[in-house]
């Protein structure tokens, strides 16, 4: 029976690729281990080799198709004996396997391995209109962009604009970005200002540290920032405390960022939140976007940030999708929440990946009748509790929504002051929802029940409206 | 035979041959430079000696690490800098902050908490900076200050400057994995980095030989090609020698050096250490014949560019600066409470 070929997934959040080329021929005979064809992610080019041995009968995606679903078929191979005539009984798909040598893999094996497409577990936000941005004049042309150029768009602006600023991180030269941010940087920069480092992190973050207390701006990629903890000493009691141990003399203009919290299927060790942990530490400024737009607006404010400012982005959020402003010099304030929608109901409060649970079960909501407020902080510090009581002023209930681990999450924190300064305003306790205190299971299942769900964010919600 | 017993003198480790470099001789002095070195220990010594003495009295708390004994490694080492040249260093930062000029009003001051304090009272001993001397603290971590120093040889080199980044360590923090990282870092981009290993022979009160491997920490940079010699760290004149070569080395663009400053600290890791690790006799052979105050006075007075009296006249002007910053440092006002809140962010 002939073999179905399907499109692979090549990396731990991979949904869809680009078929860019065919390397076979309809009625070419193929081995195991040949390279069919060339896919093209948002990170990278990768081969797909064969897995099987026949014919390639009949090629079903053409070379050149964009947005290819994981698990297409994208061909089919005959065996021994079959013909063209025998395809449409193809049967047992045999994916084609990830292939051994890429032109550009995802990323190192241990550090962001290639994986199943059993997919992320958050997939594409529902439509929703987003409240206007204020920090956005009206009328201004909007352009849809993934996170990951906004990331890459705001790093060169202000490379272009500031002498000083530079990268430095584990890939982020000559092999792109293990994630594809810094694309086109080093082409752009040079490797003066484009610097790939050993896998060194308590040693580069230092060297990074040193750096800005001599008056460079220099941004620290990590690869993840669970490879962070090997460089918190230098993070928190280099950067985070000079300033004020030198009396004011002295501080570390510097941007700690990339891929934070849960990516897919990477387990304990490659799966956590450090929204709680950094934004524990006076010194530091957190910054955790959401939106294509605010990932720009902010990194850019980051960058020029005096202080030390952990960035903290996610995998899953990358390749999202949002419209950023076309403006010469878009940048946005630290420290001041955006109302994401505007409701009267209750007030959900959410920031990064946490408002992709916030967004749905805001739709499932409406469909309920509750008219939700949805507030998204983008800053974990410093908190912007204005915006936060002002809608808990108006609705009298307050949801709080993000992954990381639940005790002393940032939702506990915002629960404690909101009951500290707006008691009397609240007809339902708070409710906080986060990840489960337990580390990050493998198992798809068992991830699935660790994470927050939409389900959890509405059932709260209906519990704080009595409903 | 008494002379059968005696071990040869043992040839220098240290020669590295790839990169052709040993210990230098020791440079000769002028009388003006032996003048000027001799100030610059007995300023350390005598302020070192009213911080001990301060510290009993109550004034200044916390943690005191002193840097008696080991004056001549900061000393022949900012003789051989220029103008621009950096310094970074671990917690024991007093001695390195007068070499680098740094007000002794300020640093006094600060080890008692007060407002006039380099930090406003809010660093204390261990963490002062001086953007304008180009001292990058004082650090409280060990080993930390060494990825930093780095970077700030990294900054030196993206701006194209000619300036070089005396990095300092302990070797105990010798043992970091921090410092192995930056030294193939700093051997890999070529940085204009000069790590001085202060080699007192404690950390604090582990000796060296229980607690490395490898006890030449000239050859700790062997596996990322960076040549390290060893120095007699209590002869001003050998660490001048070798700031010399290192500082040219560096401003060359050969990338970092390693120097192993072999000194000795007087006395204990802190002020609450009672240092029985070690033998009051091993003290006091250090101090009557090494020191390297008495190395100075011996050869001012020997080729009689100074007489007694002229030195006392010295120790006097110094014992004056110190006592004005001790009186200073007693009597200046805490930090204003508003304080607390000030310098966190910008």
């Amino acid at each position: 029976m002939p073999i179905e070929i399907l499109m692979p997934a090549l990396s731990p959040t991979m949904e869809e690729g680009n078929l860019s080329k065919w390397l076979k021929n309809e009625g070419d005979k193929v081995v195991a281990g040949d390279v069919i064809a060339e896919i093209e992610t948002d990170k990278a080019t990768m081969e797909v080799e064969a897995v099987d041995e026949g014919t390639l009968g009949k090629i079903l995606i053409e070379a050149g198709t964009e947005g290819v679903k994981v698990n297409t078929p994208i061909a089919v191979l005959l065996q021994d004996g079959e013909s063209v005539a025998d395809v449409g009984k193809a049967a047992s798909p045999a994916k084609a396997e990830a292939p051994a040598k890429a032109e550009a893999p995802a990323a190192a094996e241990e550090k962001a391995p290639a994986q199943t497409p059993a997919a992320a577990p958050v997939a594409a936000a529902p439509k929703l209109e987003i409240a206007a941005d204020p920090d956005i004049p009206a009328g201004t042309e909007m352009v849809s962009t993934t996170v990951r150029e906004a990331l890459r768009d705001a790093m060169a602006e202000e490379m272009r604009r500031d002498g000083d600023v530079f990268i430095m991180g584990e890939e982020v030269a000559e092999y792109q970005g293990a994630y594809k941010i810094t694309q086109g940087l080093l082409q752009e920069f040079g490797a003066r200002r484009v610097v790939d480092t050993p896998i060194t992190e308590h040693g580069f973050a230092g060297v990074g540290v040193g750096a800005a207390m001599a008056g460079l701006k220099p941004i620290v990629e990590f690869m993840t920032f669970n490879f962070a903890m090997q460089a918190i000493d230098q993070i928190i009691n280099s950067a985070a405390k000079t300033l004020y141990m030198s009396g004011g003399q002295m501080g570390a203009p510097i941007v700690f960022r990339g891929p934070n919290g849960a990516a897919a299927r990477v387990a304990a060790q490659h799966s956590q939140c450090y929204a709680a942990w950094y934004s524990h530490i006076p010194g530091l400024k957190v910054v955790m976007p959401y939106t294509a737009a605010d990932a720009k607006g902010l990194l850019k404010a980051a960058i020029r940030d005096p202080n030390p400012v952990i960035f903290l982005e996610n995998e899953i959020l990358y390749g999202h999708s949002f419209d950023v402003p076309k403006m010469d010099d878009f940048v946005l304030p630290i420290g001041k929440a955006r109302i994401h929608k505007s409701g009267k109901d209750v007030t959900i409060v959410s920031f990064g990946i946490g408002m992709t649970y916030a967004v749905k079960a805001e739709a499932e909501l409406r469909g309920m009748g509750i008219d939700a407020e949805i507030i998204d902080l983008r800053t974990v510090r410093p908190l912007d509790f204005d915006t936060i009581i002002a809608s808990v002023k108006k609705t009298n209930r307050l949801v709080v929504v993000e992954e990381g681990y639940p005790q002393n999450s940032v939702g506990d924190h915002i629960a404690n002051q909101v009951s500290q300064r707006a008691f009397d305003f609240l007809d339902a306790p708070v409710i906080t929802i986060a990840g489960k205190d337990v580390p990050m299971p493998y198992a798809a299942n068992l991830e699935k029940l660790a994470l927050p769900n939409v389900g959890e964010v509405v059932e709260a919600v209906k519990a704080v409206t009595y409903r | 035979m008494a002379t059968a017993a005696r071990k040869a003198p043992a040839k220098s480790k240290s020669d590295v041959k790839s990169s052709g470099l040993s210990t230098p001789k020791p440079v000769d002095f002028t009388k003006g430079e032996e003048l000027d070195a001799y100030r610059r220990m007995l300023l350390i010594r005598r302020f070192e000696e009213k911080a001990g003495q301060l510290y009993g009295m109550g004034f200044i708390g916390g943690f005191c690490h002193l840097y008696i004994g080991q004056e001549a490694v900061v000393t022949g080492m900012k003789m051989a800098l220029i103008d621009g040249d950096q310094m970074i260093t671990a917690y024991r930062d007093h001695g390195h902050m007068l070499a680098m000029e740094l007000s002794p009003r300020g640093v006094m001051a600060e080890l008692t908490g007060r407002r006039g304090g380099l930090s406003r009272g809010k660093g204390g001993s261990m963490h002062m900076f001086s953007k304008e001397k180009h001292f990058y603290g004082g650090h409280g971590i060990v080993g930390a200050q060494v990825s930093l120093g780095t970077g700030l040889a990294f900054a030196n080199r993206y701006r194209g400057n000619n300036n070089v980044t005396l990095t300092y360590f302990g070797d105990g923090a010798a043992n970091q994995g921090q410092v192995y990282e930056s030294f193939n870092m700093a051997s890999l981009w070529k940085l204009p980095v000069i790590y001085i290993i202060e080699n007192n022979r404690y950390a604090m009160g582990t000796s060296v030989s229980r607690s490395s491997a490898e006890t030449d920490f000239s050859h700790r940079g062997a596996s990322f090609k960076i040549p390290g010699i060893q120095v007699d760290g209590m002869d001003v004149r050998a660490v001048k020698a070798a700031g010399d070569l290192a500082t040219e080395w560096c401003r060359a663009g050969k990338g970092p050096l390693i120097l192993e400053m072999q000194t000795y600290r007087y006395r204990g890791h802190s002020m609450s250490d009672p240092a029985k690790y070690r033998s009051k006799e091993e003290v006091q052979k250090m101090r009557s014949e090494r020191d390297p105050i008495e190395q100075v006075k011996a050869r001012l007075i020997g080729k009689k560019w100074a007489s007694e009296d002229e030195l006392k006249a010295i120790d006097k002007e110094v014992r004056d600066v110190v006592a004005d910053a001790a009186e200073f440092a007693q009597n200046d006002a805490e930090p204003d409470p508003s304080q607390l809140w000030t310098d966190i962010v910008l």
